[in-house]
């Protein structure tokens, strides 16, 4: 039996949280400052997870089941999606379909948790996630329609396991348009600048954090683990075929995609760095860039 | 209408007494050939209460001043001048005098009035914004009630907004958190505790509300203030400008989320504030002024320590700020975010940044130039647009002319003591009006003397009390997302408006 499946996992789920550190650190140096430990998220995770959750009257069930459904679908997710090339834990036909609804799922949770709160705050929050996620989910199943084109794959594992170089050489300006397509979407899906600004503390302008701030105790840990382990599996998605690299012996294979992921995290780190948020008005504008990006990769596939 | 300057100290009978009518329509003609409301209030006067107004003309450097008796009410003014509308809520609410005719009347500070005569407000005080608040009705329309307990550290205030999707549609401003009576604790003063009321009106502004302070009683006490002490208390001035301008450059880029300047600047207005305590020990200036002069000297080798550390930090100021300006993404967040036209910043009476940032030429230092500013005058900076923009913008020119200002003044300085021998003795029956350009705006501190020369009445005007009203009327029809930033760029006091 073939291990690396499970032994990939285990190393997203020990690794997922360092991804924040290092880009953290990133956006440290940028600033001239020393910055937090790389493993300040791990200290937050072990905080949180010895403490209660506190729960306001107004809450249903609704609101309890939100990050446990959330981590939930997420960790289901993690075992459809390849890691550096090989084989993930399950592979079949169309299984990105449900990879792509159980991040809707994660979603669709969340959501209906912050709308339960009866916040004002959440309620905002939760309409321009979802807002953005009508622009951002299509441009995502048409990037992965094209790169099923691509291979002739129908399967995550499959797709993946076919790139290569070669690829690249290929079909260049289709895999460039859809990176671009997939960064727009990584960056929105994650909350990251410009489409949110994940260390405001301004409750009017925020999006993902809003909808998470009644949230405490054990439930806000799985929502920032959840949030981790949602940025490692846009990011596999992304590195996938960004950068091809296949040795052919598992072990390097996965050391080289960890690196990739670090490189990944850096260059997030640097995007945050030099970059201001989108004006809200204008996030949907660079969706729709997104979405264009993707469709013309699609066409210029199918012609 | 009696005419007065800037430092200048009457005899309070010679403020000309008219009957409420004709004192209505004197502010009213005074308002529509330019006059601007620096400040309106009332004071107990036997059974009555006796308003007073003040008129600024900036353009002629005079400030014209009229009174009235009234009893239990008079018609308001805010409906033909809109700027006297928080002036006449504060007074409602102190002296218990209803303005027939308010549009929008309403407590300001939540605290039980000196005299119970008309019965304005009823009922318990004690629980700020506790009160029905403007409200919009219809579909999707929805509200949000932000504060006052906020999730940064910030001072308390509730924020009242009506929204259509991300539409603001209206925004109400709700403070009086932190009133701690400062007006009050003053009368029968000064004394050894008044200087440090002054100094915390607004912890920010410790060197310009202390500086209007001291020129009031100066010029009660008929006092001149050595000129090496004027040209010091300029400097403080301007280093606590300076300051706050590069923090508020800084938090306005980590509102657009934009790290660079915003974490440079955060250290940067650390390097202002060290030299303010450097020249006098307190980081925020405390303790330096006195009334009669400064109390702390600068030697040689301070000056040319002041020189060096004002040339390096300006030069990483510049170079932290001009990632700002060519940064597109940035651009795009601040022009046309936040607009405020010139004529409701003019109909509102708005004061220091953000009038001027609406084009308005407005500045104390150069309108009423009182101290130093007599003999070096800083150019108005201004910016004609009214967004985030342009209220970031001037503070940049206003940084540069900061420091020409002090590298110029640091280079000449008088020889000579920095404090007065003379002794301050306020001189009985008399009131004496003080502006200073304070680095949010003209600050205001109106002195009142009784008959045994102890202060009687004293009146603080933040241009905090001004400007509040602008941010609502600028966040009219912008997204509620870019409410944090408008905030940030107009970056007003609450405590200053407290008081």
């Amino acid at each position: 039996m073939d291990l690396m499946p499970f032994i990939n996992i285990v190393l997203l789920l020990v690794l997922a949280p360092l991804l924040f550190g290092v880009i953290n650190r990133v956006k440290a140096f940028f600033a001239g400052r020393r910055g937090q430990p790389l493993l300040q998220l791990y200290s937050d995770l072990y905080k949180l997870l010895r403490k209660h959750a506190v729960y306001s009257r107004t809450t249903t069930w609704v609101f309890r089941l939100g990050p446990v459904v959330g981590l939930g679908a997420l960790l289901v997710a993690c075992s459809l999606v390849p890691y550096g090339g090989g084989r993930a834990l399950f592979a079949f036909e169309g299984d990105l379909v449900l990879f792509l609804y159980l991040l809707g799922l994660v979603r669709f949770s969340m959501v209906l948790a912050a709308l339960d709160t009866g916040s004002s705050f959440e309620g905002m929050g939760a309409s321009r996630e979802v807002h953005f996620a009508v622009l951002a989910e299509p441009t995502l199943f048409l990037a992965l329609a094209v790169l099923m084109r691509l291979t002739g794959q129908t399967s995550l594992s499959g797709i993946y396991s076919r790139f290569s170089v070669e690829v690249w050489v290929q079909a260049a300006p289709v895999l460039v348009l859809v990176a671009g397509a997939v960064l727009i979407v990584f960056l929105c899906e994650n909350a990251r600048i410009p489409v949110d600004d994940p260390n405001t503390h301004l409750e009017l302008t925020m999006i993902h954090e809003v909808m998470v701030l009644d949230h405490g105790g054990v439930d806000f840990a799985f929502i920032q683990y959840g949030a981790a382990l949602k940025f490692w599996l846009l990011g596999a998605l992304l590195v996938g075929f960004v950068l091809p690299l296949r040795t052919g012996v598992p072990w390097a294979d996965t050391g080289y995609f960890l690196v990739a992921m670090m490189m990944l995290a850096v260059v997030i780190g640097v995007i945050e760095s030099v970059m201001a948020r989108l004006r809200m008005l204008k996030v949907p504008h660079m969706l729709v860039v997104g979405m264009s990006l993707s469709v013309l990769a699609l066409i210029f596939q199918l012609r | 209408m009696l005419s007065v300057y800037n430092g200048q100290v009457i005899p309070v009978r010679d403020i000309p007494l008219l009957p409420v009518s004709e004192f209505r329509r004197s502010v009213q003609d005074d308002v529509r050939v330019g006059g601007r409301m620096v400040s309106l209030f009332g004071r107990p006067e036997g059974d009555g209460i006796r308003l007073y107004v003040l008129l600024a003309h900036d353009s002629e450097g005079r400030i014209g001043m009229i009174s009235a008796d009234v009893g239990h009410g008079c018609p308001s003014l805010t409906s033909e001048c809109p700027q006297a509308h928080l002036f006449e809520r504060e007074i409602a609410e102190e002296c218990d005098i209803l303005p027939e005719g308010h549009p929008w009347l309403k407590p300001v500070r939540f605290h039980p009035p000196c005299r119970r005569a008309a019965h304005v407000f009823e009922g318990d005080f004690a629980l700020p914004s506790v009160m029905d608040f403007f409200k919009v009705e219809g579909e999707e329309v929805h509200e949000v009630a932000v504060g006052p307990v906020h999730a940064g550290i910030i001072e308390p205030g509730h924020f009242r907004f009506q929204c259509h999707g991300e539409e603001v549609l209206h925004l109400e401003i709700s403070l009086g958190y932190q009133h701690r009576g400062v007006g009050r604790a003053i009368i029968g003063g000064p004394d050894k505790r008044t200087l440090h009321y002054m100094e915390t009106v607004a912890g920010d502004t410790t060197i310009g509300h202390g500086t209007a302070y001291c020129q009031a009683l100066e010029a009660l006490a008929h006092i001149d203030v050595p000129i090496r002490a004027q040209v010091l208390r300029g400097i403080m001035l301007e280093l606590e400008r300076l300051a706050n301008h590069a923090g508020d450059l800084g938090a306005i880029a980590n509102d657009v989320g934009f790290l660079p300047t915003a974490s440079y600047c955060g250290r940067l207005r650390g390097d202002f504030l060290n030299m303010t305590g450097l020249i006098c020990g307190n980081r925020f200036g405390r303790g330096m002024l006195l009334p009669g002069g400064v109390a702390f000297e600068v030697d040689d080798k301070m000056i040319s320590e002041l020189e060096g550390r004002l040339e390096n930090t300006y030069r990483d100021l510049t170079a932290a700020v001009n990632l700002l300006w060519e940064s597109s993404f940035v651009a795009d967040r601040l022009e046309g975010t936040g607009v405020l036209s010139r004529k409701t910043a003019e109909e509102l009476g708005l004061v220091g940044v953000a009038a001027r940032a609406c084009g308005i030429e407005r500045d104390v230092r150069f309108d009423f130039p009182s101290g130093i500013y007599r003999f070096t005058q800083i150019p108005v900076s201004t910016c004609p647009d009214g967004d985030v923009f342009c209220r970031t913008y001037v503070r940049w020119l206003e940084v540069q002319r900061s420091v020409d200002f002090i590298r110029q003044e640091l280079k000449s300085l008088p020889p000579g003591a920095v404090q007065t021998t003379a002794d301050v003795k306020a001189a009985p029956d008399a009131m004496a009006v003080s502006l200073v350009e304070g680095w949010r705006g003209e600050i205001c501190h109106v002195a009142m003397t009784g008959s045994d020369g102890r202060i009687s009445g004293y009146r603080i005007v933040d241009p905090s009390f001004h400007n509040w009203a602008g941010l609502a009327m600028a966040m009219r029809g912008e997204e509620i997302s870019d409410f944090p930033l408008c905030n940030k760029s107009f970056n007003l006091s609450y405590c200053g408006h407290d008081l």
